[in-house]
């Protein structure tokens, strides 16, 4: 009984934390603070996962989102105009149509949940779930196993193909345009 | 911790993603408003997993998937963003006037 108790509290916490951190992701001045808020929105559903029984899921999650989330801050540091939110601003555009798409988004996928018939199937206590996920990653789905790990090495090599140097019509710093189609017209822009 | 709970949570996320999505014009922000969608995605798996498919492993597996997918679009979002800081020195949608290049 207190153990429940103590579940739901957990959840609540995670749950208002996770959506109050998303929110606030859009809506603070500095983008490096962003970056935080949004690893503690996703702090939070990893802290639901592992509740919901899915231990290693949620640790995954927590773990590759803290690596995921410095480095999107190394990036705005890099890229981004005040990514320290010296000034206040607000970079949005079609702000209301996007908050009612956001609404009803939210208002449709809330009904679905509250109202759609789930089946009442819960896991087996007590649930070996990391063990049997690691029986199934190395079994019957070793191929999506692998299929996934194939799918990041090459991302990985698309990744620094797009954000080399090396443009696709020379180097990338010196425009790289495209080459005129004869040799004494003007490049095409 | 009712599933509906958690479906409600899942759908906050979703909600706050296609905002962010929508709205954002800073190309890292755009980003996190994707990532949130798939949070939001994850989240609703994981519990009709363990409350509506007993537990099933594959269940799992697909929540790797969709991990594997947010690596995959985080990737490719910065080697974009780099490419077109690049060649344009654009860090938001509006500078971006047309593709080609």
């Amino acid at each position: 009984m207190i153990e429940g108790t103590l579940v739901d509290a957990a959840f609540w916490l995670f749950a208002i934390g996770s959506v109050v951190a998303g929110f606030r992701v859009f809506r603070t001045d500095s983008m490096v603070r962003a970056a935080f808020y949004l690893l503690a929105s996703f702090a939070g559903v990893g802290g639901i996962l592992v509740l919901l029984g899915a231990e290693f899921l949620g640790m995954v999650l927590i773990l590759m989102m803290a690596g995921e989330m410095l480095v999107m801050a190394i990036v705005m540091v890099m890229f981004m105009m005040n990514p320290a939110g010296l000034n206040p601003m607000t970079m949005v555009h079609q702000n209301r149509t996007a908050a009612a798409a956001g609404l009803a988004a939210f208002v449709v996928l809330a009904a679905v949940g509250l109202l759609g018939p789930f089946p009442d199937h819960p896991v087996p206590e007590p649930a070996a779930a990391t063990e049997e996920l690691g029986i199934e990653l190395l079994g019957d789905s070793m191929l999506v196993f692998q299929t996934a790990g194939v799918a990041l090495l090459s991302t990985m090599i698309g990744a620094i193909v797009i954000a080399g140097r090396k443009g696709r019509y020379g180097i990338a710093d010196d425009g790289s345009e495209e080459p005129p189609l004869q040799p004494d017209e003007e490049p095409v822009r | 911790m009712s599933t509906e709970a958690v479906l409600l949570v899942a759908a906050a996320l979703f909600g706050i993603g296609v905002y962010g999505v929508l709205s954002q014009q800073s190309f890292v922000m755009l980003m996190m408003g994707l990532e949130l969608l798939i949070n939001g995605a994850l989240l609703a798996l994981v519990v009709l997993w363990a409350r509506a498919a007993g537990g099933n492993p594959q269940g799992q597996m697909l929540g790797i998937v969709f991990m594997t997918v947010m690596a995959v679009e985080m990737t490719l979002g910065f080697a974009l963003i780099t490419g077109v800081y690049r060649v344009r020195r654009a860090d938001i949608t509006e500078k971006l006037r047309r593709l080609k290049g």
